[in-house]
């Protein structure tokens, strides 16, 4: 198919075409990072600029690499060490990148529309790297081509998304993309971390962990962090973990080929445990393998 | 020299005048109103095919003179709501300095006065600084000349603070305009809570933030037996309290904004920051119980929450932007093509939310084309059509939603006793 899209936004204005067509993108790309060479030339001479406003290990290195091994020039840029610290404002920030002749931008930021905000103030292709807790599109991808990886298809799996919902942009990404592409989707979490409406997304809603641990093909786990806890959401990490945490003896009861996933960091013995994290049915340091792939594919798709 | 206006459909709901008649205005004031009156010795406005109704009052704007002359300044404010259609707007006390002292009120109407083409009415601040913590010197306020306390934009915290506002304005007769906001419910919210606002990612307000207070605000009216405004009603549950509170008998009124009748949180989907405004756009529902509301009375007025910021404060991501929206020159517009043409209310009874109701709220003389009445005029054209730009404002700002909208239904000339200060045709002011 022909790819139309200048910019990424997120995973919920794609079709499901497209978005198969990404993964299959990403199935050629994959390859290359197991060369010894790792570079082609296909972006060569592009200049992809990484804002990131937000701390991030794994998302910034990736998309990095992937510009990378595609031969595209790369800066990055950390809201710490840029003027933004001075007082210039997201727009200003951005047209002084242009200025300088680039042709994307990828951006993680706080502020959930940030990216689309952007997308009005310039002319490069903005990718959005993650924006509050709207979306994730690259990180919804890559759990999307893990699971069809391992699964074969996406079309009548079940996911359960476990962890804080209202906050998640991860969980946005994976609930429109596995829709689209014919998932059944169940969210799982306390009645507080759970945001007003979400079945109109088509998901389902479930307040406890060992009811679906049996029904699900894939459990897709999320961080949680702390400061929800001081915010009031939920009573102490000790009861998040004891009710929502993936243990052995919890996966006990799990099919025997169940997927685990979590789009990392992970903190050990509150999502899951350091056992879970071992087992061969946990495949988190596939995800991050694949993700590079995927942003190869994204980037490839956006600026060739 | 008289001024005629002749022909137009007079349309007066505090007379139950509604023909084609005349009117005659001199030195200010109106003369007479009847069928065919000679054009003797004075200018003639024909207003054959429009509407002539009494001055229209928007009962809530924020000028931002003292403090953010940028964005908007007293003149700039009065020619903006000139060429809404309005001879008289009520300027709400979150300046800088806030309106809690007789001298910011005297600075205000001395501008006014000095710009002069139409009438500004201060609100003063219920309690100092808009804090919420002690209450502001109303008396003197009065003296000075606000026509109601709020510390709108702050809503007030204390259940005993607010007790306090309504008794003691009592003995001044000064309504206590409420912006009902259940601070620690709404915390950060910057929309509407609801599928969208978990689509978007965006903090959400639950629209019982809003309710929570207003059914507050009514039972320390009930307590206080003192005179509560309801600001910017935005959900169609403070509506339903609203009606309780009036079939009982309290004395208690409210409002209702344009874009709290034409747009609901769909509108967020591209995150526009011209769509953040508080309380946020709610949903369809909400927006079918306040069109209710104002067509069966339980919703008094129609007041714009005049808000100018900035194109720096707007430009931002939209959980950094401010809230509001530039709203007097759409107002009228809004009122029409979506209350009179969509909504099939009656124009009367719209002409009533711009005259009569809020008139009544604020204790004003005017409102009316009673003969001997200031000659406070709003002439109407009910089939234009136009084109929102917000490029041609006079507003000092820019930040609306409705840019580019087309809309039928016009206020094309104000009249300021007696002195034309709008015409459409000109553009002027």
């Amino acid at each position: 198919m022909d790819w139309k899209r200048k910019h990424l936004l997120g995973l919920e204005e794609l079709e499901a075409q497209e978005i198969e067509h990404i993964l299959d993108t990403t199935d050629s790309f994959r390859e290359i990072s197991t060369r010894a060479i790792k570079k082609v030339p296909t972006l060569r001479g592009r200049t992809i600029v990484n804002l990131f406003f937000e701390p991030s290990t794994r998302t910034r290195t990736s998309f990095e690499l992937a510009a990378k091994r595609l031969s595209a020039d790369t800066v990055s840029i950390s809201a710490q060490t840029s003027s933004v610290v001075k007082g210039e404002t997201l727009k200003d920030t951005a047209r002084n990148i242009e200025a300088m002749q680039i042709d994307a931008i990828i951006v993680r930021h706080s502020m959930s529309g940030a990216p689309h905000f952007l997308s009005r103030c310039v002319e490069a292709s903005v990718i959005n790297a993650g924006d509050g807790c709207h979306e994730h599109p690259t990180q919804g991808l890559l759990d999307i081509f893990t699971m069809r990886e391992k699964k074969g298809s996406i079309k009548g799996l079940k996911v359960a998304i476990v962890g804080d919902i209202v906050h998640s942009r991860v969980a946005r990404s994976n609930i429109w993309g596995l829709k689209k592409l014919g998932a059944e989707v169940i969210v799982v979490a306390p009645p507080t971390l759970i945001p007003m409406g979400i079945e109109e997304m088509g998901v389902k809603v479930c307040f406890s962990l060992d009811e679906v641990i049996g029904k699900v093909d894939v459990l897709n786990i999320l961080r949680i962090q702390l400061e929800r806890q001081k915010g009031g959401l939920f009573p102490s990490l000790r009861e998040y973990s004891r009710l929502y945490g993936v243990t052995a003896d919890r996966l006990k009861k799990a099919k025997k080929d169940i997927l685990v996933m979590h789009p990392g960091p992970v903190n050990l013995g509150v999502e899951l445990t350091a056992e879970v994290a071992n087992d061969p049915r946990t495949v988190i340091l596939e995800q991050v393998t694949n993700g590079v792939a995927i942003r190869m594919a994204v980037l490839y798709l956006l600026l060739q | 020299m008289k001024l005629l206006i002749k022909n137009g459909r007079v349309v007066d709901p505090a007379n139950k005048i509604d023909g084609v008649l005349d009117i005659l205005i001199d030195k200010g004031k109106i003369i007479s109103v009847r069928k065919n009156i000679p054009a003797k010795a004075c200018q003639v406005i024909d207003a054959k095919g429009k509407v002539v109704a009494p001055g229209f009052i928007d009962m809530h704007v924020h000028l931002r003179e003292p403090g953010r002359e940028d964005e908007e300044t007293i003149s700039s404010g009065m020619k903006a709501g000139a060429a809404g259609g309005f001879c008289s707007i009520v300027s709400m006390a979150n300046t800088n300095p806030v309106v809690d002292k007789q001298e910011v009120v005297k600075f205000i109407l001395r501008k006014a006065g000095e710009e002069g083409i139409i009438s500004v009415y201060p609100v003063g601040a219920v309690t100092k600084g808009l804090k919420g913590e002690e209450l502001a010197e109303i008396g003197e306020l009065k003296e000075a000349g606000v026509v109601a306390v709020s510390d709108d934009g702050e809503p007030i915290r204390s259940s005993f603070i607010m007790r306090c506002g309504l008794a003691y304005s009592k003995k001044f007769d000064l309504p206590v305009i409420s912006h009902s906001e259940d601070k620690d419910l709404s915390q950060g919210g910057v929309m509407d809570e609801g599928v969208m606002s978990t689509i978007l990612g965006l903090p959400g307000i639950p629209r019982q933030a809003e309710e929570i207070m207003v059914a507050r605000d009514i039972k320390l009216a009930e307590l206080t037996h003192g005179r509560l405004h309801i600001a910017h009603v935005s959900t169609g549950g403070s509506v339903e309290l609203l009606r309780q509170a009036r079939k009982k008998g309290l004395r208690v009124s409210a409002e209702a904004a344009p874009h709290h009748f034409s747009l609901t949180s769909e509108a967020v989907k591209e995150y526009d920051p011209n769509t953040r405004v508080s309380p946020p756009l709610r949903s369809h529902e909400d927006v079918e119980a306040i069109i209710k509301g104002l067509g069966d009375g339980t919703i008094d007025a129609i007041a714009s929450d005049h808000a100018p910021h900035s194109l720096e404060e707007k430009e931002v991501e939209y959980g950094l932007a401010p809230s509001g929206i530039d709203g007097i020159e759409t107002e009228v517009g809004l009122a029409l093509n979506v209350l009179y043409y969509e909504k099939k209310i009656k124009l009367v009874e719209i002409i009533k939310k711009f005259t009569t109701g809020p008139a009544a709220i604020l204790g004003l003389r005017e409102g009316t084309l009673s003969i001997g009445a200031k000659a406070n005029i709003t002439i109407l054209d009910l089939e234009k059509k136009w084109r929102v730009d917000k490029n041609k404002f006079f507003s000092l700002s820019r930040n609306t939603p409705f840019h580019g909208m087309s809309l039928k239904g016009k206020a094309v000339m104000t009249i300021h006793q007696g002195k034309i200060v709008y015409n459409n045709e000109t553009s002027t002011v």
